[in-house]
C-alpha cells in the first residue's frame, strides 16, 4: 500500500498535466485522522455549525447582544439532559457575538461553575478575579454580599461615570447554586438583573428540568422566567446521518485521495444493515452527543496503521463493551463457593420474599443442599464461608440492609442482595465450567 | 484513548492470551484521550501492573494517587501539581485548598507549561472518591473541560461503575473491563514462580495440585502465590529426603493434601502468620481461652440466657415446672431458629437467676461474680448492649458461638444442647 503510493505520486509529479495532490504516508494518514477525530470525540471540539438548534440559537443571541450593545439585563435558564449540547450551544453563541465588535469591546464574562465554586464566598472572589478588580478591592471588609456585588459593578463604570459595562454571567451546574445557604448569590445576581444598577446577564445552564422548584420565592420572583429547553428531537435517519457526518474528515485534510476513501468507505458503513440495527439501539437508549462519541471513540481506537478503516465489525464491538452488564461481567470471575453462596441467597430471596437474610440463614440453606447431593467436595468450614461472603460484601453484591453494624456479630449481620434472579441465572450460563449440580440446584423450585 | 497490550516486564505479567482487552497504540503529542476512564475488574487482575507498566514505557506523564492515602482533598491536589508543575505550583496552594483553587492554579500552570503529551492522573481504589465530598467526583470526571488542558483522569476500582454515578448524573466515563484469569491462565502464571533447583514441570504439578484444592475457593492471584510460596517446602520434603521421586506424583500428592486441607483453615484465614505455620506447630487461632470455674458457668448460662427465649425457662431451670402445655413447645419453624437469627440480649438479672440453678453448688453473690461478669466483657465473649444511662439494668448478649460453648460446656460436664430449646 506504501509502494503504491508512493509510485502514484511519483506519476503525478511526472506528469504536469494534472494538478498537483499533496499525499502523505499511511502511517502519518492515520495520525492526522486520529488527531482530528480526537479532537471532536474527546474534547468536544466546536463543531462550525449546530444543527436541531437553530431557533434556540437564535433567540440566545438576540438576548445576549441586547445586554451587550444596548444595556438590557437580562436573565435566562438553559435546561437539558446530560449530553444534550447546553455548553456547546452557549459557547458557539459566545463564539457569535464576539464577532460583532461593539460586544468584543464592551461585554465582560465572568464562567462560575457549579462543581468547583461550592460557596457563594468563594464565588465572589472567583467573580473578583475574573473581573480583574482584586487590586480595586484589596483589603476592603464588606458587610454583606449585597454590598460586595455592588461595589465590583461600580468598578466597572466608564470613564464618564454614566453606565457600567455590561457583565455576562454563566453559572454552569446551576441548580448547584441553589443548595448554596440562602441562595445569596442567585438572589444579587438576578436583583441586579432586575433593577437598572447595572447591565447583566444571568445565563444558567442546568440537567435538572424541575430547577425552578429549587429556587426560593424571592429568587424565584426576580428571575425572568425564561428557559431554552434542548430536547432533542430527532429521528433516526438524522441520528444516522448525524453518525456520518462525525466520522467524516474535513475537506481540508492534507491527502485528498486517502479523505475521499476514508469519507466513502464511512457512508458505506452507515449503509450496513448490522450496523443500522447497532445504532437503532443506541438511539432507542439516547439521543445525545455525549454517547455516540463515547461509541464513536471506541471505534475510532480500533483504527492502526495495520487496519485504516473502520468495519461494521468494530461497531459491533463497541456496542457490545458499552451495553455490556458490568455486574455480570464481575459475577464472571467469582469463585465456585461464593457462586453457592449467591444462589443460596437467591433461594432465600424467592422462600422469604425479599426478606434481609444473615450468614448463618446462608450457610444453613448451603448446607440443605449439601446434605441432598452427598456430595464432600464443598464441605468448607465455617470460616472459610465467612471469608467468601465477606468478599462478596467488599464487592458491594451484598449490602447491609441497615447501619447499626456495631452491636451485632458479624455472622448475625443481616444484608440483602443486590442482585436479580435474571443476572445470576444469565451468570451462571456463562459461568466457565460451572458444575451441572449448581445449575440445577439453581433452577429448582425446592429450596 | 489509548488500548493496552502485555508488555512482557515484570515477574507477574498477565499470560499473552488477554490481549482481547488491551492492544497498542503509538500517541502522537497533541492527541486528546478521552476526559475520564474506569477500569473495573476483580482484585489482582492486573489492572494497577498493566496501568503502571505502560505509563512507564511509553513515558507519559502521569501521577499514581492511591485514594486510601489522600483522605483528603487536599492531598490529592497537591499531589497532582506536584508532579505535574513541580514544588513552586504546589506551594502556591492556601492552607485548605478548595477545588476552585486547585483548578484556577492548574490553568495558570498549564497556561504556562502547556501540554505536549496527555497527562494521565490514575486513582487506584476509586470506590473511596464517593465518601469524599459529593462535588469532587463529578469535578475530577470532568477535568479536562474545566481546566481546559489535554489531560485525563483514570479510575481504577473492584465495585462496578453504576454504584458511583452521583443522583443527578455526571459526565460517564468510558468503562473497560479487566476480566478475570481463567484456571488455564492462573496455572501459567503460577508455574512461572518456580524455583530454581526443581524442574519447571515438577512445579507446574505442583501447582496443579494446589489450583485443585484451593481453586473452588479462591481465586485471587496474590493469596494464591502466597499459599503456593508458603507450602511448596512441604510439598519438595520427601523429594529432598529421597523418598520419592520427581514424578511420582500420587505419593507427593498424599503427602501434601492434608498439609493444604489445613492451611485453609488457619494460613488461607490470616488466622495464623506464615512464620508460625512454616515451624509447623500447627496452631489454630481459637486456642481455648482457659477460664476460672464459675467464669464458664457464667458464659454458659449467658449462651442460654441468649439462645432461649425468656418463657422456656421456667422448663428447664426449675426442678418443679408442674404442667407446660404441649402446644407452647411446638416446634417452631426453622426461619426464627434463634440459631439463625442471632443472640437476643438479656438483662442481668436472667443471668444471675439461670447461673444459680445451673451451677451445682451453693454460691453466694458476691463482687467476685459480677467481676467476672465485667472480665467476660472485656475478653468479647459477651456484649453489652444496654444505653449509656441505664446503670442499674444493664442487659448482654451472648457473642460466642455454639462449638466454643460446647467445648467449654464439656469441660464441666455439662451438657448443655439438653438445655437448648432450638435442640429440643
Amino acid at each position: 500500500m506504501y509502494l503504491y503510493v508512493l509510485q502514484f505520486s511519483f506519476l503525478r509529479i511526472m506528469s504536469k498535466r494534472k494538478a498537483k495532490e499533496a499525499h502523505l504516508p499511511i502511517g502519518e494518514c492515520i495520525d492526522q485522522v486520529h488527531l482530528i477525530l480526537r479532537k471532536r470525540f474527546c474534547h468536544q471540539q466546536l463543531p462550525d455549525k449546530l444543527e436541531g438548534v437553530e431557533a434556540q440559537h437564535k433567540h440566545l443571541v438576540e438576548l445576549l447582544k441586547r445586554t451587550a450593545v444596548h444595556g438590557e439585563s437580562n436573565s435566562v435558564l438553559i435546561v437539558g439532559p446530560r449530553g444534550a449540547g447546553k455548553t456547546t450551544l452557549l459557547r458557539s453563541v459566545l463564539r457569535e457575538l464576539s464577532e460583532v465588535t461593539e460586544v468584543q469591546k464592551n461585554l465582560l464574562q465572568v464562567h462560575l461553575n457549579g462543581l468547583l465554586q461550592t460557596d457563594d464566598r468563594i464565588a465572589l472572589k472567583e467573580i473578583t478575579r475574573q473581573l480583574h478588580l482584586e487590586n480595586v478591592v484589596g483589603d476592603r471588609v464588606f458587610g454583606s454580599f449585597a454590598e460586595n456585588l455592588a461595589f465590583l459593578l461600580d468598578a466597572l463604570k466608564k470613564g464618564d461615570r454614566s453606565s457600567s459595562r455590561p457583565v455576562l454571567f454563566v453559572l454552569d451546574e446551576f441548580d448547584l447554586f441553589a443548595h448554596h445557604k440562602n441562595q445569596t448569590l442567585l438572589y444579587n445576581l438576578f436583583d441586579v438583573s432586575q433593577s437598572a444598577q447595572a447591565p447583566i446577564a444571568v445565563v444558567g445552564l442546568t440537567c435538572r428540568l424541575d430547577v425552578l422548584e429549587l429556587l426560593e420565592k424571592r429568587v424565584k420572583s426576580r428571575f425572568s422566567h425564561r428557559q431554552i429547553h434542548l430536547l432533542s428531537s430527532l429521528t433516526f435517519p438524522q441520528y444516522v446521518a448525524r453518525v456520518q457526518t462525525q466520522l467524516s474528515l474535513p475537506d481540508d485534510f492534507p491527502d485528498g485521495k486517502f479523505v475521499r476513501e476514508w469519507n466513502a468507505a464511512v457512508a458505506t458503513l452507515c449503509e450496513d444493515k448490522s450496523v443500522e440495527d447497532v445504532l437503532r439501539r443506541h438511539f432507542n437508549s439516547s439521543k445525545d452527543f455525549r454517547s455516540l462519541h463515547m461509541l464513536l471513540m471506541l471505534c475510532l481506537s480500533r483504527v492502526s496503521v495495520a487496519k485504516p478503516v473502520i468495519t461494521p465489525a468494530d461497531l459491533l464491538d463497541a456496542s457490545r463493551s458499552c451495553l455490556a452488564d458490568a455486574q455480570a461481567n464481575m459475577l464472571h470471575g467469582l469463585s465456585i463457593l461464593e457462586l453457592c453462596l449467591i444462589i443460596a441467597m437467591k433461594h432465600l430471596n424467592d422462600v422469604y420474599e425479599g426478606e434481609p437474610f444473615n450468614l448463618q440463614m446462608v450457610h444453613n440453606e448451603f448446607k440443605k443442599f449439601l446434605q441432598r447431593k452427598s456430595n464432600s467436595m464443598y464441605n468448607f468450614e465455617q470460616p472459610v464461608i465467612m471469608k467468601a461472603f465477606e468478599h462478596l460484601q467488599q464487592l458491594e453484591l451484598i449490602q447491609p440492609a441497615d447501619s447499626s453494624s456495631a452491636k451485632t456479630q458479624r455472622e448475625y449481620q443481616l444484608m440483602r442482595l443486590m442482585l436479580d434472579h435474571s443476572q445470576i441465572m444469565e451468570a451462571l450460563q456463562k459461568y466457565p465450567q460451572c458444575p451441572t449440580d449448581l445449575k440445577q440446584w439453581a433452577t429448582s423450585a425446592f429450596a | 484513548m489509548i488500548l493496552f497490550k502485555f508488555i512482557s516486564t515484570g515477574f507477574l505479567e498477565p499470560p499473552e492470551q488477554r490481549s482481547s482487552v488491551l492492544k497498542s497504540q503509538k500517541m502522537i503529542p497533541q492527541q486528546y484521550c478521552y476526559p475520564s476512564l474506569f477500569i473495573y475488574g476483580h482484585r489482582s487482575s492486573g489492572k494497577s501492573h498493566v496501568v503502571n507498566v505502560l505509563m512507564k514505557e511509553l513515558e507519559l506523564p502521569h501521577t499514581t494517587v492511591s485514594c486510601v492515602e489522600c483522605i483528603s482533598a487536599a492531598l490529592l491536589f497537591e499531589q497532582v501539581l506536584l508532579s505535574f508543575f513541580g514544588c513552586d505550583a504546589a506551594a502556591q496552594l492556601p492552607r485548605s485548598p478548595s477545588i476552585s483553587d486547585f483548578v484556577r492554579i492548574y490553568r495558570q500552570q498549564s497556561s504556562q507549561f502547556p501540554a505536549k503529551q496527555t497527562r494521565f492522573i490514575v486513582m487506584e481504589k476509586a470506590e473511596l472518591l464517593r465518601d469524599a465530598d459529593a462535588n469532587l467526583l463529578p469535578a475530577l470526571l470532568r477535568l479536562q473541560e474545566l481546566v481546559d488542558d489535554n489531560v485525563s483522569v483514570v479510575l481504577l476500582s473492584e465495585i462496578v461503575w453504576d454504584k458511583f454515578r452521583p443522583n443527578t448524573g455526571c459526565f460517564e466515563p468510558l468503562l473497560l473491563h479487566f476480566p478475570d484469569y481463567s484456571k488455564g491462565e492462573l496455572q501459567q502464571i503460577l508455574s512461572k514462580d518456580c524455583h530454581p533447583s526443581y524442574s519447571a514441570e515438577f512445579y507446574s504439578s505442583y501447582i496443579n495440585i494446589l489450583l485443585g484444592v484451593f481453586y473452588t475457593v479462591c481465586r485471587d492471584l496474590r493469596e494464591l502465590r502466597h499459599l503456593a510460596a508458603l507450602n511448596f517446602s512441604k510439598f519438595c520434603e520427601p523429594v529432598a529426603a529421597g523418598k520419592a521421586k520427581e514424578t511420582e506424583t500420587h505419593k507427593l500428592w498424599k503427602n501434601i493434601e492434608p498439609h493444604l486441607k489445613k492451611a485453609m483453615q488457619t494460613v488461607y484465614l490470616r488466622e495464623v502468620s506464615s512464620v508460625i505455620s512454616l515451624s509447623c506447630k500447627g496452631l489454630s487461632a481459637h486456642t481455648h481461652v482457659e477460664l476460672p470455674y464459675y467464669s464458664k458457668f457464667l458464659l454458659i448460662a449467658a449462651y442460654l440466657a441468649s439462645y432461649n427465649p425468656a418463657r422456656t425457662d421456667k422448663r428447664f431451670f426449675l426442678k418443679h415446672h408442674g404442667k407446660i402445655k404441649k402446644t407452647n413447645f411446638l416446634k417452631k419453624n426453622e426461619k426464627t431458629s434463634n440459631h439463625l437469627l442471632g443472640p437476643k440480649p438479656f438483662p442481668l438479672d436472667r443471668l444471675l437467676a439461670i447461673f444459680y440453678s445451673v451451677v451445682d453448688s451453693r454460691v453466694a453473690p458476691t463482687a467476685s461474680i459480677f467481676s467476672q461478669i465485667s472480665s467476660l466483657v472485656t475478653l468479647q465473649l459477651l456484649t453489652l448492649v444496654s444505653h449509656d444511662d441505664q446503670l442499674d439494668t444493664p442487659k448482654y448478649k451472648c457473642a460466642v458461638s455454639l462449638d466454643f460453648i460446647s467445648a467449654i460446656s464439656r469441660t464441666v460436664n455439662f451438657d448443655i444442647v439438653k438445655y437448648l430449646y432450638d435442640f429440643l
